[in-house]
């Protein structure tokens, strides 16, 4: 977002706190999920938009078939050698800003694959916010991700992202000194 | 539990083929025939077509490495099935360490064309006649077989 | 309006926008006839590369799509996008370790993959199973079936347009994956069987929450009914499209649902009865058509067919151990292992240094929720197999998806795609 940007440039501190508090409410409170399911905890994160879960509760259940409208991607199984330069890619086509959830122990750490085959981890690829162990996670466990990132989100501030692309010239606060 | 053509059909094969088939072994209720490998397509079609095995279904056809001390070093191994009879039939190729080559048998059941390139995939078994022998499940710049016995499980490429 | 050639082919380059690609379909006859297009030399065609991260392709996979406007020319699957490495890893570990890889082979059909592996692992040992863990090994399977089918009916439905009946069909599956927690602790991936038999007995009160489930999943069923089968869009989507006769199907190895909607009535809990199938009574379904519509029309048959199989092991379950008696390859009971000295060796011998199994090999094949699921073993007389080779019926069965969508439209692939139900973990294994 750029607007933020230039509030932050143009106006007092005190402001900024406040619509970081809002922009903050506002991203956390409707995280949209890229379909990213690889291997069996795909299941387990369709099931978490299935009634028993429903992941609408915590304004997370619009999964997005493309990574530009998403902004959370959730890795959700093994992540084979071949999956990696495409998995990167996915997350470089997102929109600013993103994060990464790392569902079940095959794409924290290699799970049982240590083998030739398997990614010993996918935050040797993307940057990881947070954690979920399992073999799969239940639907619970990755709803507490979620949650966790929610709060994550909600301590971050817009001073946290200079590089969010700002355009160069202040259209709408404008009003240099 | 599965059940084997009967001990007369099998040694109607070998005499059927006295060049092709090395032999037959019988364990665990499963028949095994050693076929030499420049006879399979022949002893294949006739599997497939004599009215007395009729092995419409290739169940499925993979490889061995029996390890880097020993020659032949590789296997390929089919295991076919007949709707009609409920039979099962393993058949087994020795192949050299060198080169491993053998005929495709795609063009007597369709569903050969996957299960020959994982083999070659797996194993660098090439198989002649196959009408798209490429990598199947490795990624293509990957330059080894992984399911050889001398490669190591981790493999070699630090990611 | 009549085109000439270069006309024609100007209308379908690829990055035309679609609007002015509906005129060109419109000129065949004011309908769109597929057949008719076809035969139409446009020269140009177009490659779209579906996936692999695509919703509808389930997974991981990967299609190279030639296209004419829009009709499929040819597909390449490109698979390998989850290849794990399995059978290369189950040579370095040992036989019962390997248990907990097979669930994740089928993740959709955990239990199957478990009875198949310890089914090779039993024969080459030569065990004998007592008939209560036969009969619970029967019940578990046929309720992965079900919940395995539940998955399918909601994806497929999904992949065509229908989204809510993904919500019922994964309500219902709640209830199943919670009756495998009751009996071992795991939801998805349960690693319940053992060689020589199950890991523990069933729970107190099982059977009560499976009559329970017996009672309920009939309404469901017929909720399915109303939503799909007797529902128009659905079946216009599904009839006649990606058709695959017998003989081709025969020829492509394809098994399971999908042979029989091609009218083969083929089925290994019938051919070749395993775990005690033969003593259970139940129909097999087939269909002629060979179309989705006919794969669909199997798979919800054998709902029913899966509950009868269930209600039979509920009633006729019976008492005794379930395990093999044998103290070299089963693990003791817990309570022999505070008690008994000689139980808690075998224990300490069985956990770190495994079992030998005899030297051989076997090929035992069941028939699991997408078709015959097979395991070839050879066992040089060590503790880990010497080769583990799965003959995954999703492998299989995608293969022939060439032939299925040749000449179809490209909406029709996801209906095909989700026709055959795999699962790419099995397929890259």
């Amino acid at each position: 977002m750029g607007l933020e940007n230039r509030v932050v440039n143009a106006l007092p501190e005190v402001l900024t706190t406040r619509l970081d508090w809002v922009v903050n409410w506002a991203r956390k409170s409707s995280l949209w999920p890229a379909t990213f399911g690889l291997a069996c905890c795909a299941i387990e994160m369709m099931a978490i938009t299935a009634p028993r879960n429903d992941v609408a509760r915590f304004g997370a259940e619009a999964f997005r078939a493309s990574p530009r409208q998403a902004d959370v991607m959730i890795v959700a199984g093994r992540v084979s050698k071949k999956m990696a330069p495409v998995l990167r890619r996915i997350y470089d086509q997102m929109p600013e800003p993103k994060w990464v959830i790392s569902m079940g122990v095959c794409a924290s750490v290699g799970g049982i694959f240590d083998n030739y085959a398997i990614l010993q981890g996918v935050d040797k690829v993307v940057p990881v916010d947070v954690y979920v162990p399992g073999c799969p996670p239940r639907p619970e466990g990755l709803i507490y991700a979620i949650m966790k990132l929610q709060e994550k989100i909600q301590t971050d501030s817009l001073r946290n992202h200079p590089d969010v692309p700002m355009l160069e010239e202040p259209a709408l606060v404008g009003r240099e000194a | 539990m599965a059940k084997a053509p009967s001990a007369e059909d099998i040694a109607a094969l070998g005499e059927r083929f006295s060049e092709a088939i090395r032999g037959t072994r019988e364990a665990l209720g499963e028949v095994s025939a050693y076929v030499d490998p420049a006879f399979i397509l022949e002893v294949c079609t006739f599997l497939r077509d004599d009215p007395r095995f009729q092995f419409n279904l290739l169940s499925d056809l993979t490889g061995v490495d029996l390890g880097l001390d020993q020659e032949p070093r590789f296997e390929v191994i089919y295991h076919l099935y007949s709707l009609p009879l409920g039979h099962r039939l393993r058949l087994k190729a020795q192949l050299p360490s060198e080169e491993p080559t053998i005929d495709s048998v795609t063009s007597i059941w369709k569903t050969a064309n996957w299960h020959e390139r994982e083999t070659f995939d797996m194993f660098g078994i090439v198989f002649e006649g196959h009408p798209d022998l490429r990598r199947i499940l490795t990624p293509d710049e990957f330059q080894w077989h992984p399911l050889r016995k001398d490669f190591p499980v981790r493999g070699y490429d630090d990611f | 309006m009549e085109l000439d050639q270069d006309q024609l082919r100007e209308r379908s380059r690829p990055g035309r926008p679609p609007a002015q690609r509906t005129i060109y379909a419109e000129d065949a006859s004011g309908i769109i006839d597929i057949n008719e297009l076809k035969e139409r030399e446009l020269g140009s065609t177009m490659t779209l590369s579906m996936g692999p991260q695509h919703p509808s392709t389930h997974g991981v996979l990967r299609l190279e799509l030639e296209l004419d406007g829009e009709i499929v020319i040819s597909t390449k699957p490109d698979i390998g996008y989850l290849h794990t490495g399995m059978e290369k890893l189950m040579e370095a570990k040992k036989y019962q370790s390997n248990i907990c890889i097979t669930d994740r082979m089928d993740y959709l059909n955990p239990m199957g993959n478990n009875l198949g592996y310890v089914l090779a692992v039993e024969k080459l040992l030569q065990l004998e199973i007592p008939p209560r863990a036969q009969c619970i090994r029967v019940l578990m399977c046929e309720l992965q079936r079900i919940a395995s089918h539940l998955v399918w009916i909601g994806t497929h439905a999904l992949d065509v347009g229908a989204m809510s009946v993904f919500f019922y069909a994964f309500d219902e599956r709640e209830k199943i994956l919670n009756m495998f927690e009751d009996v071992c602790g795991g939801r998805m991936t349960p690693s319940y069987f053992r060689v020589g038999g199950m890991f523990q007995d069933l729970p107190a009160g099982f059977d009560a929450k499976v009559n329970r489930f017996l009672s309920e999943f009939p309404s469901a069923l017929e909720a399915f009914d109303t939503l799909l089968t007797g529902n128009r869009i659905f079946r216009g989507r599904l009839q006649g499209v990606g058709v695959l006769s017998a003989e081709d199907a025969i020829s492509w190895g394809i098994t399971g649902p999908s042979l029989r909607g091609s009218g083969v009535e083929h089925d290994l809990r019938r051919a070749e009865p395993y775990s005690g199938y033969e003593n259970y009574d139940f129909d097999i379904p087939t269909f002629p058509e060979g179309d989705v519509w006919a794969r669909y029309q199997v798979r919800r048959q054998e709902f029913r067919e899966s509950l009868k199989i269930v209600r039979q092991c509920i009633e006729k379950m019976p008492t005794g151990p379930i395990k093999a008696d044998n103290d070299k390859v089963v693990l003791p009971d817990r309570d022999d292992m505070k008690t008994h000295m000689d139980a808690l060796i075998h224990h300490f011998l069985i956990a770190a240094d495994g079992f030998k199994v005899p030297e051989g090999e076997v090929y035992v094949a069941i028939e699991g929720s997408k078709g015959e699921l097979g395991y070839y073993i050879i066992s040089d007389g060590s503790e880990r197999p010497f080769r583990c080779h799965v003959r995954g019926p999703s492998f299989v069965n995608l293969s022939a998806l060439p032939d299925m969508v040749k000449g179809s439209l490209i909406a029709d692939v996801v209906a095909v795609i989700g026709s055959i139900d795999i699962v790419l973990g099995e397929i890259d294994r």
